[in-house]
């Protein structure tokens, strides 16, 4: 991390190495998570499902940004992975499997579904990598629609509310507590094994998959090992997201997800778990807002209600040109300028 | 025997659409290494432009026919300045993703225009259908087919003799090359979008008289990365053969997985799977350049 303070002095190699080094973040960390943690005594559950949904966005984003931003493999098929999980979790958790144990499981049948699709790889770079995906997003969305006695094909699978301990996580409120433990635990899998061995070899992947390999990188091996472990936690983010809604259909789980994801981590910041963080944000909270618009403006402009569907998309679509245009680092870098202003304000230099 | 004949003549004819939708594809691949998610929304809007102007505009169809080119190549324009320029130079990432940024603004400008219902041309061909080896063959099939035949050729002439089309095929095969010996590139890429828009348009229009058009028109560029995959990114010769193959293959797998297993909707993901071989076997198409990285 390259955002610490100046004057900050280590006096073991230890401390270096930590996540959060100085006192400062620690304290504003410390400070974020008591806030996030009163949340449900004084919001509404209106309020608290978008906070739910981001939670669980998190988790995609992040995970797509460990495969996509770390490792240079882009995947247009993510949203599909997600919904191995979540359909995973689900049958798993209605046939009687304790809800930690299904949302692993959930997990672990993503993790191998995406590695089956991450084996092209090895061959495939760039668009062909990103059309090979698409085509896993579109025969996975065929297998939810199609394997009726085990998904409910178009009608749907129901899900109970998790239960842990003869407790049910039955409320907004209620469950918001398990995705936030959940979601913390994802964070910190990735941001971790960005710092380990095998996040500097899909580092090294990415930046030049050649000398990689001439350093010793085997590059089958960790790029498998960067799709499944995405498809693992993407399989978790779907497992919560079944648990959470209660029932899932396939339309839940198409393209459009898994553009959403790309969109965040393009938004967001490729390559930075704080920019995944920030892009699931934007992403979640942009339809909301523009909801919030129509409504405040739908005594002056009544029409406004009826293109507003479609309206969504064109807006989505626009953030994501303009993002990439303009901001192509995303947010992340924003956020580090925003920081670097106010380290030495009021000065300009 | 009679059904699977059926299901290959509709084959070729579905197929000569994605030849086209290719065509425009790979015209843009080629000559600016950019790949367009945002194909299928160009077929969709070059379709409802026409639709507008022939049934809310009255105006005779050819007048609207060729005022839908000349829309679909302001549109280009467009697109390629504000959009796919400033991108030039950026990882292929941000290139794919700018496309699919732009389908979804060109799919919100259709639905927040037109609505999402189906809505049907006014039929411009005759009726009757033809008989064709004791099957029948309605007349706009017949005209897809013959109309994507004579864009290939007039395609592949202009890319062989015409001075412009070898400025682009230089561009394509070594920008810098192509501009110190005096090629505008800007303005052949801004030339390869327009003739994407045009044949994209052209695809629209041809399909709206067979099938309507609704919002689903824009999947259609999905079905176009099998056909340009299987032909070669780079080869119009393959996007014309993929096209044709992809229509014909997916045909038979849907009437084979209705006929023998009882599955539907097969069509869908029948030329997915076979991308996800050709790509095991043969990553570079049956006519696509191959790209050799030596260290």
């Amino acid at each position: 991390m390259s955002m610490h303070k100046c004057g900050l002095f280590y006096t073991t190699y230890a401390r270096e190495d930590g996540l959060f080094p100085s006192k400062f973040q620690k304290t504003c960390l410390a400070l974020f998570f008591a806030v996030l943690l009163a949340c449900p005594q004084f919001l509404d559950s209106y309020v608290m499902s978008i906070l739910n949904l981001i939670l669980i966005a998190v988790i995609g984003a992040v995970s797509l940004n460990l495969l996509t931003g770390v490792c240079g493999q882009m995947s247009l098929g993510h949203g599909a992975f997600v919904g191995v999980g979540a359909y995973g979790a689900a049958v798993l958790s209605n046939l009687g499997i304790p809800f930690f144990l299904a949302l692993l499981g959930g997990g672990a049948v993503a993790a191998m579904i995406g590695m089956v699709f991450g084996i092209p790889s090895l061959r495939l770079k760039g668009i062909y990598l990103a059309i090979s995906t698409l085509a896993a997003q579109l025969i996975l969305e065929y297998v939810f629609l199609h394997a009726g006695s085990l998904t409910g094909g178009a009608n749907g699978l129901p899900v109970d509310a998790p239960e842990i301990m003869g407790y049910s996580f039955d409320t907004d409120s209620k469950i918001f507590y398990l995705i936030l433990l959940v979601t913390v635990l994802c964070v910190l899998v990735v941001t971790n094994v960005i710092r380990t061995r095998p996040g500097r070899a899909f580092v090294a992947i990415r930046d030049y998959h050649q000398s990689a390999e001439n350093v010793g990188v085997n590059l089958f091996a960790f790029k498998l090992q960067a799709f499944g472990l995405s498809s693992f936690l993407a399989g978790i983010a779907g497992g919560l997201w079944a648990h959470y809604t209660m029932y899932i259909t396939p339309e839940q789980f198409s393209m459009g997800l898994s553009i959403s994801y790309l969109a965040m981590i393009i938004i967001g910041g490729m390559g930075s778990v704080l920019g995944s963080i920030f892009g699931a944000i934007f992403i979640t909270l942009l339809p909301e807002m523009l909801n919030l618009l129509t409504t405040s403006l739908g005594g002056i402009a009544p029409d406004l209600s009826a293109i507003i569907v479609p309206m969504k998309e064109g807006v989505f679509g626009l953030m994501l040109v303009l993002f990439l245009i303009f901001e192509p680092e995303g947010l992340a870098r924003k956020w580090r300028l925003t920081k670097a202003y106010w380290k030495l304000f009021p000065f300009a230099y | 025997m009679e059904y699977y004949l059926q299901l290959i003549i509709n084959g070729l004819v579905v197929g000569s659409i994605y030849s086209l939708v290719a065509l425009g594809f790979v015209i843009i691949f080629k000559a600016t290494k950019v790949v367009n998610f945002a194909q299928g929304e160009l077929v969709m809007v070059g379709a409802y432009v026409c639709f507008s102007l022939t049934v809310q505009y009255q105006l005779p169809f050819l007048v609207s026919f060729l005022l839908t080119l000349v829309f679909s190549i302001a549109l280009a324009i467009l697109v390629e300045r504000l959009i796919l320029r400033p991108l030039i130079g950026e990882p292929i990432i941000s290139v794919i993703m700018v496309t699919i940024g732009l389908s979804s603004m060109l799919k919100s400008f259709v639905q927040m225009t037109w609505g999402t219902q189906i809505q049907v041309f006014p039929p411009i061909l005759p009726q009757e259908p033809y008989i064709l080896l004791g099957l029948p063959i309605a007349p706009v099939y017949v005209a897809a087919f013959g109309l994507s035949l004579l864009l290939f050729g007039v395609f592949t002439l202009f890319f062989k003799y015409s001075s412009l089309g070898i400025a682009m095929r230089a561009t394509a095969f070594d920008q810098q090359a192509a501009q110190s010996m005096g090629i505008g590139i800007k303005s052949i890429f801004a030339l390869s979008w327009c003739i994407a828009a045009v044949v994209s348009s052209i695809g629209g229009i041809i399909l709206g008289n067979i099938n309507g058009i609704n919002a689903q028109l824009g999947h259609l560029g999905l079905k176009v990365f099998p056909a340009v995959i299987l032909g070669g990114l780079d080869s119009l010769l393959g996007a014309a053969l993929g096209g044709l193959i992809i229509g014909v293959l997916e045909n038979i797998c849907e009437g084979a997985a209705k006929d023998l297993f009882g599955l539907g909707g097969f069509k869908e993901v029948a030329s997915f799977a076979i991308l996800v071989i050709i790509l095991m076997i043969k990553p570079y198409g049956l006519f696509g350049t191959k790209e050799i990285e030596r260290v």
